[in-house]
């Protein structure tokens, strides 16, 4: 994107540093009218801007503020806001950065699952306003002769999104946007989640043991035979079977890549 | 400074060809009725009420993705009702060129959904790669004139249709302006041909914090540019020397004052569309509908009025 021009009678720069540090002085030029003073009249803006863009975390990442509280969420938000303010004024794409700012948040440290959980909601809105593109038919896989199956490579569906964690990401996802009663949980459990939507509604899978490694490899292109085997390093229960129905049923993939 | 063909004065807001459109009747223009923003949450009600609005306005920005339940919620209410585009993010205030990706994006959705109105505002909210997420101010001088004048010539060129330029409420004056915003903004209109959209509340916000009259600020207004109309309801804090501080805040019912003052627009000017602005702290669908139902009730009073006002030759 192009830099500001030299002016002198808009100083964005200044503006800009002043809205999002609040211990900044107001800009040069800006006052109140007839000698009135502009220090609440200034924070305005500043709290038009640092409020809408909480409120549009709280909008991406519902479940994690149910789990830290509205107080502890919107303090993490705060301080991510003024450190990663948006490069886009779409702001359904923002807060990609978010989970890993959840990592390094002091106060979160007790909650190791919350950047997890925080992935996997912005998946969610990642797959909400993908392309709508109908998904990989079985008949696309049937066509394809039994020797070459092992090779071939599969392309993404622009809503897959997959998140691998050491806590029970799914359940806890689930629980907490979508029950009125939160269930007890054994956080620690390991669990695999897939994001996908293969028609107007978003859906998200918690993977067999297994499955997490080979759909990471599809979604990373390597070829089926080498999902199979990340499949099956990672569990003895992986069926291969198993695992192309999931490729199927998810929704995940959009074709065969031919080249 | 100005270079594109438009500059000579207004041109024609281009209904979709006769037949080609995809959606059904009421495509072409918007009537001098009151509408709504569409919100999704009422989209089933706004479906199922036997009594439909005049149109529906959308912020572009929340159209902007490649697909999915919004769009698909667009192109359903859009079979049904005339449509306005409202952009909130193209920063034309600010001294930086428009954002060549942004234009595009608008572009895209005018071709898309083909809205019989299409809006922006005075203000800006981008610096550099940085989105602040607020209708920012800016002072009034010739440079930001020229600056202004320049995106507004860009956008209008790059979308091949006339855009209405909204009125901001403001907190801050700066010291710098030279320009009252009346001259300000009759002057863009001069020298790009952009049509004006009148936020009644946001005149009566900025009136309030600034100390000036609201009905001198509408004396002055170029009331013959203005194809449509907003408004919006506000909050109440306090300024520095605990005089009234009115925050824009779209999240209550438009307040009796600004009534008033649309009362006295639409008797002087006409009736011209007018959109209910509710944009956080949603009410059931019957409370939106009653407040546009309010204001078709004044719609209709200034159309007799002004008839009669014309047929006598009375004066505003």
């Amino acid at each position: 994107m192009p830099s500001a021009p030299e002016t002198h009678d808009l100083d964005t720069a200044g503006f800009r540093a002043a809205i999002l540090d609040p211990a900044r002085e107001k800009p040069a030029m800006v006052a109140g009218p007839r000698g009135k003073q502009a220090v609440k009249r200034f924070n305005v803006y500043r709290n038009n801007v640092t409020v809408s863009l909480i409120n549009a975390l709280a909008d991406i990442f519902p479940a994690v503020q149910r789990i830290t509280g509205e107080t502890l969420f919107r303090d993490m938000a705060r301080a991510f806001v003024r450190a990663n303010p948006p490069s886009s004024p779409l702001l359904f794409l923002y807060g990609g950065e978010f989970p890993a700012f959840i990592e390094g948040f002091e106060h979160a440290r007790r909650m190791p699952y919350l950047a997890d959980v925080a992935r996997l909601e912005r998946a969610w809105l990642t797959a909400y306003h993908a392309a709508d593109l109908p998904a990989l038919q079985a008949q696309s896989l049937a066509a394809i002769p039994p020797e070459d199956l092992a090779d071939t490579v599969f392309a993404p569906h622009p809503a897959a999104g997959l998140v691998r964690s050491r806590h029970a990401v799914f359940d806890i996802f689930d629980t907490n946007r979508h029950h009125e009663k939160i269930r007890p949980i054994d956080t620690a459990r390991a669990q695999d989640a897939l994001v996908a939507r293969p028609g107007i509604d978003v859906t998200v899978t918690a993977l067999p043991e297994g499955h997490g490694a080979f759909f990471e490899a599809l979604l990373a292109g390597e070829t089926l035979g080498a999902a199979a085997e990340a499949g099956a390093k990672c569990a003895d229960t992986f069926d291969i079977n198993e695992a192309i129905g999931g490729l199927l049923s998810t929704g995940a993939f959009l074709a065969v890549k031919t080249d | 400074m100005n270079t594109t063909p438009f500059r000579e004065g207004p041109f024609a807001a281009r209904p979709p060809a006769e037949g080609r459109s995809r959606f059904a009747a009421r495509t072409s223009r918007i009537p001098a009725s009151a509408g709504v923003g569409f919100k999704h949450s009422h989209l089933d009600a706004i479906l199922a009420d036997p009594d439909p609005v005049g149109f529906l306005e959308v912020h572009a920005e929340n159209y902007m993705g490649d697909g999915g339940f919004p769009h698909r919620a667009l192109e359903r209410v859009r079979q049904d009702y005339p449509l306005s585009l409202h952009g909130v993010c193209m920063s034309i205030g600010g001294p930086q060129p428009l954002s060549e990706d942004h234009l595009a994006r608008f572009k895209a959705v005018v071709d898309r959904y083909e809205p019989a109105l299409i809006s922006e505002h005075l203000a800006w909210s981008t610096h550099d790669e940085v989105f602040m997420n607020d209708l920012l101010p800016l002072p009034y001088t010739q440079a930001t004139l020229a600056h202004v004048c320049d995106h507004i010539d860009r956008m209008q060129g790059f979308i091949g249709r006339q855009m209405l330029l909204e009125n901001p409420s403001t907190y801050v004056v700066f010291e710098n302006s030279t320009f009252s915003e009346t001259d300000f903004i009759r002057e863009i209109v001069r020298r790009t041909g952009c049509g004006l959209l009148l936020d009644v509340n946001n005149v009566f916000v900025s009136a309030t914090n600034h100390g000036f009259s609201p009905m001198s600020y509408l004396m002055d207004y170029p009331m013959e540019h203005v194809g449509e109309i907003h408004l919006a309801g506000h909050a109440v804090q306090e300024d520095d020397e605990g005089a009234p501080l009115l925050i824009d805040s779209h999240d209550a019912p438009v307040a009796d004052a600004v009534w008033d003052l649309y009362a006295i627009v639409v008797k002087q000017a006409g009736p011209i569309p007018t959109l209910i602005e509710w944009d956080s702290d949603l009410p059931d669908w019957p409370v939106l509908r009653a407040e546009a139902a309010a204001a078709d009730r004044i719609l209709e009073d200034a159309a007799h009025s002004f008839m009669m006002g014309k047929s006598h030759a009375v004066g505003a």
